[in-house]
């Protein structure tokens, strides 16, 4: 997998900014409730693990994130707080996650070759990995979406030129025939 | 052309797998009625129909499986997944209890059967036996036998075999293994879950990842390093030293590879072998892509007396490491 640590490292010091880290999960969280009202059968895949709280620590992030699928919430806190309480955590680099997320990469083997690490209710990260994966996501486009025009196109141009200059997965990953 | 049979956990895997070149998936219903009852994973009713839908207005079939042993008064929960497979559409279903079998073939005799490797047929009479008093078309043949012991069976028997080609390795004796019912009380024969997630603990302590099923530390992998499924198979045990041996750490069921036979292909089609399976319901669209994509060129290869592409898979493999299992056993 193409790996740099740029782009986590320019987000750096904007999570230290006040009010970036409950701005970025007000954000997050609108978008999760628009994916969850677009696609139900997450939150159906999830079965039980919808109760569940997920501690997502992107290792080189700025943010640590608590993900909370039953009320829908996201939040953000800074890497030198202390984590929030959680069930279930996911620990790996931002490149792995994206490319997970976009169905470039497998779970099963960020996990074998040590990328991701899992803590926790391994029952609810599994069922989390799985909607997600039937869930096909694309997140430039559930940005997009949130986005009126012209931002919307230009959001769409800005993701492929940082995937082109970062390597990081952005979009989904389209079947090659 | 040698017919690929492929896995697909969710609808969006079976997508996947039909649109990398696959001419049958494999799949389960969302509950026990399946070897791979995980959570998040498999199909509603609703889904089950709309991937038959989607494959075979692409020229692909699918195939159900319903291969776990029914719970004695509980009949009715593996009799329905069957009659709904049907209902769906599947183009068969696979099934390991013979009493399931033989409900299945009384009360749906136009329904394909294929045998289940989780019934564990490794021989022309238990074969013949499935074949003659239920009508089964196909066994999926256990990851026991050699290409030559393959071609033997062919020999004594007229239904079509299946053979796995990639992916993880059971212990040697599928249907009967209760080593996750011994740690968990829960086993893939009965529960449809081989060492299930809720009984899995990861931990990190002091530079290491330790893995427990069940509370029994099974294996103790660097941190960041490769690490193995958590099952008592491929669990990595230590013993102390005694008055005559020394301390010894090992895996002492099997190691942690999975099986690719890419390489065996041609030899597989010599031995008679209708259909190659791949394992792996339990894995994402990604894998499922990419597995489906590299054999579905090599058994086009191998139809055209072409040698076998170079594996290019390693990374998608248990222990990043694969075999050719028994095929060409070397050890007995």
């Amino acid at each position: 997998m193409t790996q740099t640590p740029a782009l986590p490292r320019l987000l750096g010091p904007l999570a230290l900014l006040p009010l970036a880290t409950p701005a970025l999960g007000l954000a997050l969280t609108r978008l999760l409730r628009r994916i969850a009202r677009q696609k139900p059968a997450i939150l159906a895949r999830l079965g039980d693990a919808r109760s569940a709280r997920f501690l997502i620590d992107v290792t080189d992030g700025p943010v640590i994130l608590l993900i909370e699928p039953e009320p829908r919430r996201i939040t953000a806190s800074r890497r030198d707080r202390p984590e929030p309480v959680h069930d279930a955590a996911i620990r790996g680099r931002m490149a792995a996650f994206l490319a997970m997320l976009h169905g470039r990469e497998d779970g099963d083997a960020l996990f074998f070759s040590g990328e991701l690490a899992i803590t926790g209710d391994t029952g609810a990260v599994l069922a989390l990995r799985n909607a997600l994966d039937d869930a096909e996501l694309d997140l430039t486009e559930e940005l997009a979406a949130l986005s009126r025009p012209p931002l919307d196109r230009w959001l769409r141009h800005a993701s492929a030129l940082v995937a082109r200059r970062s390597g990081f997965v952005l979009s989904r990953e389209e079947p090659q025939p | 052309m040698m017919e690929l049979v492929c896995p697909a956990g969710t609808p969006a895997a079976l997508r996947a797998a039909v649109d990398a070149g696959a001419h049958t998936v494999y799949c389960g219903f969302a509950d026990e009625t399946n070897a791979r009852n995980f959570p998040g994973l498999n199909f509603s009713r609703e889904e089950m129909a709309a991937g038959v839908d989607y494959a075979v207005a692409r020229g692909a079939r699918v195939l159900v499986a319903i291969n776990t042993y029914p719970r004695a008064g509980a009949q009715v929960v593996w009799h329905r997944a069957v009659a709904d497979a049907h209902a769906a559409g599947a183009h068969a279903v696979i099934l390991a209890d013979p009493g399931l079998i033989a409900h299945a073939a009384e009360t749906h005799p136009d329904l394909r059967l294929h045998l289940s490797v989780q019934a564990a047929a490794a021989n022309p009479d238990a074969i013949n036996l499935y074949a003659d008093s239920f009508g089964i078309r196909r066994v999926v043949l256990p990851r026991v036998l050699t290409v030559e012991e393959i071609t033997a069976i062919n020999r004594e028997i007229d239904i079509e075999t299946e053979v796995f080609v990639f992916g993880g390795l059971c212990v040697m004796a599928e249907g009967r293994c209760s080593l996750s019912s011994w740690a968990t009380g829960l086993s893939p024969n009965m529960n449809g879950v081989c060492s299930p997630a809720g009984h899995v603990a990861y931990a990190e302590t002091e530079g290491a990842n330790e893995a427990r099923l069940g509370g029994w530390l099974i294996h103790r992998t660097p941190k960041g390093g490769p690490a193995p499924y958590p099952t008592l198979c491929k669990g990595c045990f230590s013993a102390p030293a005694t008055d005559t041996a020394p301390a010894q750490t090992g895996h002492i069921f099997e190691d942690p590879v999975s099986l690719d036979a890419t390489e065996l292909i041609p030899r597989l089609h010599k031995a008679g072998v209708t259909a190659l399976k791949i394992e792996g319901r339990q894995r994402s669209r990604a894998y499922v892509a990419q597995v489906v994509r590299s054999f579905r060129a090599a058994v086009e290869a191998a139809d055209r007396g072409e040698p076998m592409p170079a594996g290019l898979l390693a990374k998608l493999t248990e222990g990043q490491a694969a075999t050719t299992g028994a095929y060409a056993k070397t050890w007995r």
